[in-house]
């Protein structure tokens, strides 16, 4: 049975209205348009110029989706797709354009943490203010503010306004407010952004077992583990359409492909002599990246081994040629690695013609983030004679969870996976 | 199975649609949504005051003040004329009905402005937030006709010519004429603030002003005939000329002067309901 039907939903923001809302900026427009004049106030949005037609900015074109009784549904896309939109439009917020929403049974939205919080208010007010927000009645709020109350961990903070409240704690109370509204359709977007490892296990839990009441569950977020341990379904949205529809790991996968394609460069080779990168005594004809277990152009999982290569072209006579690898995350440099380093390299030699070097990057040892790599080109181990910045852009990737809870990244620009030992203290 | 009988006749509960009709206002949710209103006039009563020395104590220093001011300026320099009755408690009077006139209109003119940012997040009927803003405002309107009432009763001990009314009875229906005007207006004001943001700076200078164009610093009685026509159609004079009446049995307001003002009261609470319910799913767009 659908409890949500969408059909063919458009949702346009005029450009002009973006940004400005004052008298004289209209009558400055008006008078522009008089003349035969570009708007003064209309804004390009980079990136998004495909989704603009003159003064209009279609955030949506054309959503058709039925959502079943039941389901967990996913919502993945990048920043500015549409997510945020259509989930607004669900929720009430905002409406259409053109086409339009059924909807059956009491709809929920956890849009941001602790919507109409009010920080002077107590802990135990906030409750039911929060609960009167979301729909909920006086009665409704009595009977189940013991639940909630536990759920959010925070009775003893209850009669403390909210302002004095660390952030996680907002959030606690925001999501088991929500949690106990008992909506028929649970809309829930990035909240657990916040929250610590146990508060996450919590509300991952909840929203399954609402799932498993026969409820529905609309699910956005930026963390692909936060939604491939909760989902079971997805779809993907991709400037403003819906660009798929299906289960969570084929979604996922062609998602991360999409970013890859954008964002990520893994692999790049300099087929045109002129352009490659080149000293007195070498030019760079590839470099990549590579995972050991999964074919090429994928993903780069860090539970595998990554190999990067440069492929180099040497001539002349310099003496001593070492290639050093750099790579830096956030624009630290995280580490530097060398054929300096291996003594049993037969390159060490100076070998003329088309080379090849190989690094090894072990298995459990970068983080699920962004890296770019660095390239130099030493002479006799001391003399810089080539620096090139930023030739590959990569994100390595978390694919499977460690064994707790926790679902966001790990602190720190790797993640080694170092032994620990536990013994019973003798003293 | 069951499910195929409602296949062709299935109920949706809620159809989200473009927009809304022009005069599309759900009574029935608003209805369901009152313990959000109660919850609403609980937040403003609590959280006003707080982390403030004096509390509520500002409800009776402001209009006191404000009387005394006008008493010394408009009464002893200006000398304008109250129709004879004791000019502090002629100013008072207008004070307090005056008084919650303008810190209403005020916070419901502003009311898509300053819950944008709860506004965008979530549904609930917006229309709430100016019922309960109407509301709490009684609040200070009972504190401050209750000092009104203790100055009143001093005036008649000691003698003052004034004369309560079987006109009082009536105060609540001026109560509810108050309410839907501030109401009104404050909805029609709010909906064009989203797109103008102009007119929020304006705001202030417009209830300033108004209030010299509404008999409270002097009487009705003292405008001149070419003018009263045009006067009148400020659905203010009535109401303050009305609250005057019931206590001092004296004021130049007449039934007629009264029906126009609820004319326009009305007039203006159409209006602002249009605007309003236009205006209310998609200004989180524009503001």
């Amino acid at each position: 049975m659908n409890v949500i039907q969408i059909e063919n939903l458009w949702k346009e923001y005029q450009l002009g209205v973006i940004g400005y809302g004052t008298l004289s900026r209209d009558v400055q427009s008006w008078w522009a348009k008089l003349r035969g004049k570009e708007d003064p106030n209309s804004k390009m949005l980079a990136g998004h110029e495909s989704q603009i037609e003159g003064n209009q900015f279609w955030a949506l074109r054309n959503i058709n989706l039925e959502i079943q009784k039941g389901d967990l549904l996913g919502i993945i896309g990048r920043n500015g797709a549409g997510k945020s939109t259509l989930l607004k439009i669900l929720s009430r917020v905002t409406a259409p354009t053109k086409g339009q929403v059924k909807i059956k049974g009491r709809i929920a939205s956890l849009l941001e943490v602790g919507t109409g919080f009010h920080l002077e208010l107590t802990g135990r007010e906030n409750i039911f203010m929060n609960g009167a927000i979301l729909g909920m009645s006086k009665q409704e709020i009595k009977r189940k503010l013991d639940e909630i109350i536990d759920f959010s961990g925070v009775e003893e903070h209850l009669e403390t306004p909210v302002k004095r409240y660390s952030s996680g704690m907002r959030v606690r109370l925001a999501f088991a407010v929500a949690a106990h509204l008992e909506p028929e359709i649970l809309i829930i977007d990035e909240v657990l952004a916040v929250g610590d490892a146990e508060f996450q296990k919590k509300c991952i839990g909840k929203m399954g077992a609402v799932a498993n009441d026969g409820r529905t569950v609309l699910f956005v977020s930026h963390n692909m583990l936060a939604v491939k341990s909760l989902c079971r379904s997805a779809i993907l949205i991709n400037n403003g359409k819906l660009s798929q529809a299906g289960s969570v790991d084929e979604i996922i996968s062609t998602y991360k492909a999409l970013n890859q394609n954008d964002r990520f460069v893994t692999e790049k080779e300099w087929s045109d002599y002129n352009n490659r990168p080149k000293g007195e005594y070498f030019e760079i004809e590839k470099v990549y990246i590579t995972s050991l277990e999964i074919e090429k152009g994928s993903l780069l999982p860090i539970e595998h081994p990554l190999e990067i290569g440069i492929i180099v072209n040497q001539f002349g006579n310099p003496g001593e040629l070492d290639y050093t690898i750099a790579v830096k995350s956030d624009n630290y440099t995280v580490f530097a690695t060398s054929t300096l380093d291996c003594d049993n390299l037969i390159s060490r030699k100076f070998v003329e013609g088309k080379c090849e070097y190989r690094c090894i990057i072990p298995e459990n040892f970068l983080n699920h983030r962004i890296y770019t790599v660095d390239i130099l080109v030493l002479r006799n181990q001391r003399n810089v004679i080539g620096k090139f910045d930023d030739i590959l852009t990569f994100e390595a990737v978390e694919s499977k969870s460690r064994k707790i809870a926790y679902l966001g990244p790990r602190a720190g620009f790797v993640a080694p996976n170092f032994s620990w030992f536990a013994n019973k203290s003798k003293f | 199975m069951q499910q195929m009988t409602d296949v062709d006749t299935e109920q949706w509960d809620l159809i989200i649609k473009p927009k809304n009709g022009w005069f599309d206002i759900d009574l029935r949710e608003l209805w369901r949504y009152r313990d959000l209103i109660s919850m609403f006039i609980m937040r403003d009563f609590v959280t006003v005051y707080k982390q403030t020395i004096l509390g509520p104590l500002w409800y009776i220093i402001q209009p006191l003040f404000t009387t005394v001011v006008f008493t010394i300026i408009f009464g002893k320099v200006a000398k304008i004329s109250t129709d004879s009755l004791p000019p502090f408690l002629f100013y008072m009077s207008g004070n307090v009905v005056w008084g919650y006139f303008a810190a209403t209109l005020t916070s419901t003119s502003n009311t898509f402005n300053s819950n944008a940012h709860i506004f965008g997040k979530v549904y609930f009927p917006r229309l709430t937030v100016p019922l309960a803003t109407v509301l709490v405002n009684f609040l200070q309107f009972f504190i401050q006709l209750a000092l009104f009432l203790a100055f009143y009763l001093y005036f008649y001990l000691a003698g003052a010519p004034v004369q309560p009314t079987a006109w009082l009875l009536l105060l609540p229906l001026l109560m509810v004429q108050m309410a839907l005007l501030c109401l009104g207006l404050g909805i029609l004001l709010s909906s064009m603030t989203t797109k103008y943001k102009d007119l929020r700076f304006a705001m202030t200078f417009l209830i300033q002003l108004w209030m010299y164009a509404t008999p409270v610093v002097y009487p009705l009685s003292q405008i001149p005939d070419w003018l009263l026509p045009w006067y009148v159609l400020n659905p203010m004079v009535a109401i303050v000329e009305s609250f005057r009446r019931m206590f001092f049995g004296t004021s130049a307001v007449q039934l007629s002067q009264i029906g126009l003002s609820w004319l326009m009261t009305l007039f203006i609470l159409f209006i602002g309901v249009v605007l309003f319910s236009r205006i209310e799913k998609t200004f989180t767009d524009t503001i």
